[in-house]
């Protein structure tokens, strides 16, 4: 046996020069090479294109983000522009045909008259008078942003003729302009809102779950506290503590303020709770040992562990803004005219009386409902992919 | 059990200071006070103001004190029932309030055994249904009535009645009873007017609830003790009925303490819009013109009707689930 061994060892054998390929043997496909080398953020994104809905609600929102930076372009009217002899006029539908033949889009004429033993005022289809609309045409003055000046619009409708397509209110203003101005407020305003509370509750509860101890038990304390409050009704008294002196753009950011302040809660239980778990990962020791401090650990190693599940969870938190600052605006304790947004508009409707008669005048809930769903339906998909090796 | 409720009694009582703290401190921020809006609109009128008037009422309602001694003054009153006085109506506070909080509370009450009632099933249903077009169909319902705000669901609501019916479906009870002394018949006439609000602020907390049923249940049923009962040919119903749901059930009952913030929150707004006899539009009425004992006894009802309502949620878990009583943690 021995003797066998000692032959074996003496016997040529051949090392090749080359330098090992450890991939040689289980070759990697192209695909799978790309997977496996992908970054986080790409894998996420990956898995987040297969949640169709929050793919096209993405796009939704974008879209309508987009057009607030042109809203005076795509509206046919100016924000304030009256029409006085078209107050209360309902919704003009645009027709295609007329007498059997193509026209191109246009609007019938209408013809006003007062109903004087209701006193309704009563809009009918003059089918005599055809204007035809015209894109790219010239329009309604305005100052756009406040930097140059124009008049053009993406659609209006011929001289003489009026189009709106949404109806009017009680001053004669075009409706679905208004609600594409108000879009500028009413989106903005959660945005900036979960900024805010987006750094409040990365700040507050980062420090809470850090440190740990008291500062946890106090911040803990606040936040039940804060978060026993029924939210519309604190949110009413907070704004109806702003001064009436106050200029609408101070207003504004007021009630952005009051938005955010109490809605940083929910976030700060997330970072808390997610540093509570990843403080004590080798990862953080290691730092702690080479003498980083506390807030390049909290901000280098621990908050990119969760960021995207903040992004995710801030994206869902958005539609309360929004909904928010409608419910204020609506009640007339939020933002004031002549700042627009869709709650001010939706004041208008408070009054049962005045929806009963001008039911067009509940149309800017359309907008606030397709944001809400959209935002839900983004958050729910960014959830998701917020974790793409599950 | 003795244990767990005293500790959890002990808790409640910072909170409830904190909290008039914070309404006290809200309440006073407004520049001026009641006193120079009421000057101010009397001399609007082209009434002359008279000194001595406003200098007794001024001490009458403690306005040249300190705020600390009126804080102190504040909160020591109400612990007594005494919860100051409402200058727009010229009365106590408490006799303002008294009927509208019972009215927000019943309100309040039945939304939550509504949504319960209501989101129990269909939970259930979407859970052991999943991926099904009843469970496609009822979460879409469910999304869009969680899109909705409330108020605005009130407004169409009014609006459809109107128009289809003719009638007007706001407010509480029949006309006549209006400012009547509770009777029987007062009683039955707010309970048929009861469904309307109760429907329209339980919507978005049903569709939240069934979501989180949903979430709950799947989760339940993935576990490995389902397997196994159904590996022993447990019917189906009992299976479920015996075991998941009774672990869903402690995730209801904590559910109260997240819901009723929002409910009372809502139950506010479409109060406003059905003009319901309810807290809500004195409220903002009362925030309108800083008639701030009011407006602030009224916040610190809604809030303590939330603690009381955690508490009385805790004290349901704490009883139902020994794990919580017996390790006396935290009930969340």
């Amino acid at each position: 046996m021995s003797v066998d061994i000692e032959n074996d060892r003496k016997l040529a054998h051949y090392v090749s020069e080359a330098p090992f390929d450890s991939h040689s043997i289980e070759a990697l496909s192209p695909e799978q090479e790309r997977y496996y080398m992908a970054s986080q953020w790409q894998l996420m994104w990956w898995k987040f294109i297969r949640h169709r809905l929050a793919l096209i609600s993405g796009g939704f929102l974008l879209l309508m983000y987009g057009s607030i930076l042109i809203s005076e372009f795509l509206a046919p009217y100016n924000l304030h522009t009256r029409n006085i002899s078209a107050i209360y006029s309902p919704p003009q539908s645009v027709h295609l045909f007329h007498d059997g033949s193509l026209v191109a889009p246009f609007v019938y004429g209408t013809h006003y008259k007062l109903n004087l033993t209701n006193l309704r005022r009563e809009y009918t289809e003059d089918t005599s008078k055809i204007y035809k609309i015209n894109f790219f045409c010239k329009g309604d003055d305005y100052s756009f942003w406040s930097v140059g000046k124009g008049s053009s619009h993406l659609f209006c409708v011929e001289d003489g003729g009026t189009l709106f397509l949404l109806g009017t209110d009680r001053l004669g203003r075009d409706i679905l302009s208004r609600i594409m101005y108000g879009a500028r407020i009413s989106l903005t305003i959660g945005l900036i809102g979960i900024m805010m509370s987006f750094v409040l509750g990365m700040v507050i509860g980062g420090v809470a779950g850090y440190y740990g101890g008291v500062t946890d038990l106090i911040v803990q304390r606040m936040i039940e506290i804060l978060q026993s409050f029924p939210q519309i009704p604190l949110w009413m008294a907070l704004s109806a503590v702003l001064p009436v002196t106050w200029s609408p753009i101070l207003i504004y950011f007021g009630i952005t303020m009051i938005l955010a302040m109490l809605d940083w809660t929910g976030l700060a239980r997330a970072v808390r709770s997610k540093l509570l778990a990843l403080r004590e990962e080798d990862y953080c020791l290691a730092a702690q040992l080479m003498g980083a401090k506390p807030k390049r650990i909290i901000g280098r190693h621990l908050m990119p562990g969760f960021m995207s599940h903040l992004i995710a969870s801030a994206t869902l938190s958005i539609p309360t803004m929004i909904l928010g600052e409608t419910a204020l605006s609506f009640l007339g304790l939020g933002l004031r005219p002549p700042i627009t947004s869709w709650g001010v508009l939706l004041n208008e409707a408070q009054n049962i009386s005045v929806v009963a008669l001008y039911p067009w005048l509940i149309l800017p809930v359309v907008p606030v409902v397709l944001v809400i769903l959209a935002f839900s339906f983004l958050g729910d998909g960014l959830r998701d992919a917020a974790d793409p090796y599950k | 059990m003795v244990n767990y409720l005293v500790r959890r009694l002990f808790i409640m009582i910072p909170t409830l200071l904190a909290i008039s703290l914070i309404v006290f401190l809200i309440i006073e921020l407004p520049p001026g006070d009641y006193l120079e809006s009421y000057i101010s609109e009397l001399q609007a009128q082209g009434e002359t103001v008279d000194q001595n008037h406003i200098e007794f009422l001024r001490e009458q309602y403690g306005f040249d004190k300190p705020v600390m001694t009126r804080y102190w003054e504040w909160v020591t009153g109400m612990i007594v029932g005494d919860f100051g006085f409402s200058f727009e109506y010229r009365l106590p506070v408490s006799d303002v309030v008294g009927d509208r909080l019972l009215l927000t509370i019943v309100v309040s009450m039945v939304t939550i055994i509504f949504t319960w009632i209501i989101a129990f099933p269909i939970g259930l249903y979407s859970a052991t249904h999943q991926y099904s077009w009843g469970d496609y169909g009822l979460t879409f319902i469910g999304l869009l009535g969680l899109a909705t705000p409330n108020f605005l669901l009130a407004l169409i609501m009014l609006y459809f009645a109107n128009v289809v019916f003719g009638t007007s479906i706001g407010g509480l009870m029949d006309p006549d009873y209006i400012d009547q002394p509770w009777s029987w018949d007062k009683v039955m006439s707010v309970l048929e007017h009861l469904w309307i609000p109760v429907v329209v602020i339980g919507t978005s907390g049903t569709a939240g609830m069934i979501r989180r049923l949903r979430a709950n249940m799947l989760d339940e049923l993935q576990k490995q003790y389902v397997t196994t009962a159904r590996a022993k040919g447990l019917p189906p119903l009992r299976l479920l009925l015996k075991y998941p749901l009774r672990n869903a059930i402690n995730f209801f009952i904590a559910d109260i303490g997240s819901m009723l913030p929002s409910v009372i929150s809502g139950a506010e707004l479409v109060a406003v819009v059905l003009s319901l006899p309810t807290t809500g539009p004195v409220l903002i009425a009362a925030l309108q013109s800083q008639d701030m004992y009011l407006a602030g006894s009224f916040l610190m009802f809604l809030a303590s009707l939330t603690v009381i309502g955690v508490l009385i949620s805790d004290i349901l878990l704490a009883w139902i689930d020994p794990r919580i009583r017996l390790a006396g943690g935290a009930a969340k």
